[in-house]
């Protein structure tokens, strides 16, 4: 028992609380639901103190047998890049409460019951140290996902939730054979154990055998992340989720699967990963262009978005199969500031939702004559999101783009295709929303940003200009995970041992 | 006469103790076909909760003779471990069918003693099926069984459906059962015995007996083993029967008589057939691969609840097939597991139904869930918990089922089929969540609108098999251990 598990611990706590309120005072669930997620999120910040920036390794660890008939055991624990994504998912929930404050007034108690609930299961999907275990929060954080999109969702919410569970029980169900098979290979679940067999050839794959199990556990992480051509869930399940639902899915849902990737997909099948990663690479730059140029042209804000998402999402894919300590840095940093950035640009879209009931941007126009501090925050999203530098996707994407020039230069170039789109879009996006005339008297009517809305935005955009300035807060744990997932990939790959080459001398030979 | 089999002659006490569940379930049977004309109407309650104490009191006795394990009755009957968790498998069963019905038999107005009394008949059969050493005394118990479940079909006379599936259940019954004892008759005749362990002997011996005749016999005992646990391609009248009979009695048949049929095809198949393993597994491996797959596609279909859970259970008999189809122990423990965790959850659903079916069962489209989560929302809460555990989420005892027979598969290299099933897990979760959307996500149904309040046993009825489901999912170490070691026991 450690403060690792009681940050794990405590939405469960307030999940089965959330429960027991009586469904006759809906106030007490939404102060009950803001109180405890609050409290997740000091407690995680509490780690802090203890955390070790300068560990490769796993810390906090804990284990307790759980079903000890088949050696499975509850063991989590945090390293670099899972702690930030830890922090992320507390932060993120209270942000949530927030907004959800008032755009929930139906089934009040099920919705916050079902948003802790939710974080129970994405905190733990980053912690989990124990196969097993990491497949049971994998498909726990499914469910109550489910309800949000399916119950408090728009018009065609039941189609969206029904098509998100299906898409993302298919993966599941291939990993959940791979995990099985490589149980009955190691007769273990023990994560650090298997790659502990691994690293001493204890434990070595025919070549088909790990391609297969690569696949397995890939298609179930890129149908997550999504990746180009399995992200057609993905704009439905956006479109009609309810705000904390959408953010929650973006911000945290996705990174599920970028970072199953590179926690599990890497390190344990690196001779397959890197014959992949060509292909994987050509998907990731497809999806980056094409979720670009899709987004432009969509009418909807929502829908914008999310396409937004599959375009910065094949910069992360494209930062870990560049195989470069850069690329793997850049990749991780751009899951952090993509959560904090789409987050809040799916926040500000909830609150413009709540004052004109409408997701079409032609419905809108001139927002920034009535609601001049609204406007302001979405503008500092947008240029975060487009990748201005000095704001936080500029350092993410910026690595990527870097790492990538030097395992292939024309990747980078299709690539950066992507930045400037990204631009096009977004501030496209803004200028027909927020600019020229006010469009009607809905719009007229606007009221700028009250105190419970400032609370939600404020943080976020804090986080995105530290992030944007100050990325030395954030990048060297994660740059000492990120080294030794490149040097657990190196095993059964004597041919690739130029990269162990310094920087200098690789970008000098891309030149 | 089995040499090793001690003599018959007078009455062993050891061997009435290991007989003690199924005597005293026939007694009170009995007693209750007596006390019936002695009793007037209002006491009609009185008998399901004397069925209630009688199914504990045969838990308690089949634990009691546990402690005394061996054979009883020369060999015949056969309490291990093995014996001992299915005969405590189909009692809960009965306890958590008996639980829902006191409602349900009220509403049609047909509460009689023989409802209960046909149940005990049933479950006594059960009980000797699973502890049965020798052909003969299988037979026995599996036509107790099937004749007092054959009844119980059509136990709501004035129902034409439920006659409908009375008659079908029989007639179908009749000739799978006819099918198991020309198996019977065969293996009489090929090694001349029909006890279990000497069959699988005589296989092995100078004068074994052609395996072809082996073969035969057991292809025909598959074949009414198959109808039984209604495995492809022998499920037809699966979805017939579990529409037409009273959803109590549904909800009986998809649990109960399954779980016995299915110790019998591990015993079966694993003690006597054991030697010619290699030429039954790839039939076994077909019939898995084919019920899964009818099971679930069909189920995509419907618009019944009660024909859905049919062709649901079709699916799962497909499941623990697999199971099967991996010929180790592992395998036998896993379908050991599953059919436990399948019981709670199946029987669980079926009492959500019967609970919500109204008079003359008329709510039974899957329309009526519409909104039952606005209107009742523990019903609601539970069928989901039951609903997940089907789909196979973490937590409940469905998916550490699946997990643990499809690891069994996979220690034996079966990863075709592996993968086939786990991929029709995820076909199954669409329809699952079909009732999942309506109850949560639709306004209220008429059915929903018109439903009971809970009374206290149907609380019982909703929360028992709940709580079975989650403990067997996130602590299933007991019945793990004692799966595993049971499933050494069957030679």
């Amino acid at each position: 028992m450690n403060l690792l598990t009681v940050v794990l611990f405590l939405p469960l706590l307030g999940f089965l609380v959330a429960l027991a309120i009586p469904r006759s005072s809906p106030q007490s669930s939404r102060v009950w639901a803001l109180l405890l997620s609050l409290a997740t999120f000091i407690a995680s910040l509490g780690l802090l103190f203890w955390f070790n920036r300068g560990a490769a390794g796993e810390q906090f660890a804990i284990d307790v047998p759980w079903i000890s008939t088949l050696d499975i055991h509850f063991a989590i624990s945090a390293n670099g890049v899972s702690f930030w994504l830890m922090l992320l998912s507390t932060l993120l929930t209270p942000i949530c409460v927030l907004i959800s404050w008032r755009s929930i007034q139906n089934r009040v108690k099920e919705f916050f019951a079902f948003l802790l609930l939710l974080e129970f299961g994405l905190i733990g999907v980053f912690l989990a140290q124990d196969l097993f275990l990491f497949y049971v929060f994998w498909e726990v954080s499914l469910v109550p996902m489910y309800f949000l999109i399916g119950i408090w969702g728009h018009e065609r919410r039941i189609y969206a939730a029904v098509k998100f569970f299906l898409y993302t029980m298919t993966g599941s169900v291939l990993m959940l054979t791979a995990i099985i098979y490589l149980y009955v290979r190691t007769q273990t679940f023990q994560y650090p154990a298997i790659l502990d067999m691994l690293a001493t050839g204890r434990l070595t794959f025919a070549p088909g055998e790990e391609m297969l199990l690569f696949l397995a556990f890939f298609v179930a992480f890129a149908i997550k992340v999504p990746l180009f051509p399995l992200h057609t869930w993905l704009p439905d399940a956006h479109v009609e989720a309810p705000v904390a639902g959408s953010i929650m899915l973006a911000a945290v849902m996705l990174k599920m699967g970028t970072y199953g990737i590179l926690h599990f997909c890497l390190p344990l099948f690196p001779s397959a990963a890197r014959s992949c990663a060509p292909w994987i690479a050509v998907l990731a730059i497809i999806g980056i262009i094409y979720g670009a140029l899709v987004a432009m042209v969509q009418p909807n804000m929502k829908k914008l978005v999310a396409y937004s998402s599959v375009s910065h999402l094949g910069f992360v894919v494209l930062g870990i199969f560049s195989f470069t300590q850069m690329g793997l840095d850049g990749a991780v940093y751009q899951m952090l500031s993509h959560g904090i950035s789409t987050g809040a640009l799916f926040l500000i879209v909830g609150l413009l939702y709540e004052r004109r009931h409408s997701l079409e941007i032609a419905d809108y126009g001139g927002v920034a004559t009535v609601a001049p501090w609204l406007s302001t925050a979405f503008l500092v999203t947008t240029l975060a999101s487009i990748g201005l530098p000095l704001l936080n996707n500029f350092v993410g994407e910026f690595l990527v783009l870097q790492g990538t020039a030097l395992a292939n230069y024309k990747w980078t170039i299709f690539a950066s295709i992507g930045v400037i789109l990204s631009a096009c879009y977004m501030l496209w996006l803004y200028q027909r929303v927020f600019y020229g005339e006010v469009n009607g008297e809905h719009v007229a009517r606007f009221w700028d940003l009250r105190p419970r809305e400032w609370a939600a935005v404020v943080p976020l955009i804090v986080m995105m200009v530290w992030m944007g300035i100050y990325s030395h807060s954030f990048l060297p744990p994660v740059g000492k995970v990120t080294a030794r997932v490149l040097e657990q990939t190196q095993i059964n790959v004597p041919f690739r041992v130029e990269l162990k080459l310094p920087a200098g001398m690789e970008a000098n030979r891309a030149r | 006469m089995p040499v090793n089999a001690p003599a018959i002659g007078f009455m062993n006490p050891l061997d009435l103790i290991r007989f003690l569940p199924e005597i005293l379930l026939t007694a009170m049977g009995t007693l209750m076909m007596v006390l019936d004309p002695l009793l007037n109407k209002r006491s009609s309650r009185l008998f399901g909760d004397l069925s209630i104490l009688t199914l504990v009191a045969g838990i308690a006795a089949a634990i009691f003779a546990y402690g005394h394990a061996g054979p009883a009755f020369g060999g015949m009957l056969w309490v291990d471990g093995f014996a001992t968790f299915f005969t405590v498998l189909v009692l809960v069963v009965g306890i958590l069918v008996v639980l829902p019905s006191y409602r349900f038999l009220a509403r049609q107005d047909a509460e009689t003693s023989e409802f209960h009394a046909l149940l005990l008949f049933s479950i006594a059969g059960q009980c000797i099926m699973v502890s049965a050493n020798d052909l003969i005394i299988i037979f026995i118990g599996l036509e107790i069984s099937s004749i007092a479940s054959y009844i119980l079909a059509g136990y709501l006379r004035e129902d034409k459906r439920a006659n409908e599936a009375s008659l079908k259940y029989f007639l179908l019954g009749s000739f799978a059962t006819a099918f198991f004892l020309y198996g019977v008759a065969l293996i009489y005749g090929a090694t001349g015995t029909i006890n279990l362990g000497l069959v699988r002997l005589a296989q092995t011996g100078p004068d074994a007996p052609s395996p072809i005749f082996v073969g035969v016999a057991a292809a025909l005992m598959f074949v009414g083993l198959a109808f039984k646990v209604s495995a492809a391609p022998f499920q037809i009248w699966a979805p017939d029967v579990y529409q037409g009979a009273p959803t109590p009695v549904s909800a009986f048949l998809s649990a109960g008589p399954k779980a016995a049929a299915f110790a019998l095809f591990l015993r079966i198949f694993m003690t006597a057939f054991e030697p010619i393993g290699g030429g039954w597994e790839p039939l076994v491996w077909g019939a898995a691969l084919l019920s899964m797959t009818i099971g679930n596609f069909a189920a995509l279909l419907q618009q019944n609840i009660k024909r859905m859970l049919a062709y649901s259970s079709i699916a799962h008999a497909g499941y623990v097939l697999v199971a099967l189809t991996a010929r180790s122990e592992l395998g036998t423990a896993a379908a050991m597991f599953y059919l436990a965790a399948y019981a709670f959850m199946n029987v669980g659903a079926f009492a959500v139904v019967s609970h919500l079916s109204g008079r003359g069962e008329r709510y039974q489209s899957i329309e009526d869930f519409s909104g039952l989560a606005q209107k009742q929302p523990l019903t609601a809460a539970m069928l989901t918990i039951f609903l997940l555990s089907l789909i196979g989420v973490p937590l409940t005892g469905g998916f550490f089922g699946k997990f643990y027979i499809f690891r069994a598969a996979l220690e034996s290299h079966l990863v075709w089929l592996t993968v086939l099933g786990l991929l029709n897990s995820a076909v199954a979760a669409y329809y699952y969540l079909r009732i999942l959307v309506m109850m949560y996500m639709r306004e209220p149904s008429e059915a929903a609108s018109r439903a009971e309040p809970l009374t206290p046993g149907l609380r019982a009825a909703l929360i028992l098999p709940a709580l079975g489901t989650l403990v067997l999912g996130i602590f299933p170490n007991w019945v793990l251990d004692f799966a595993g070691r049971s499933s050494n026991l069957l030679r």
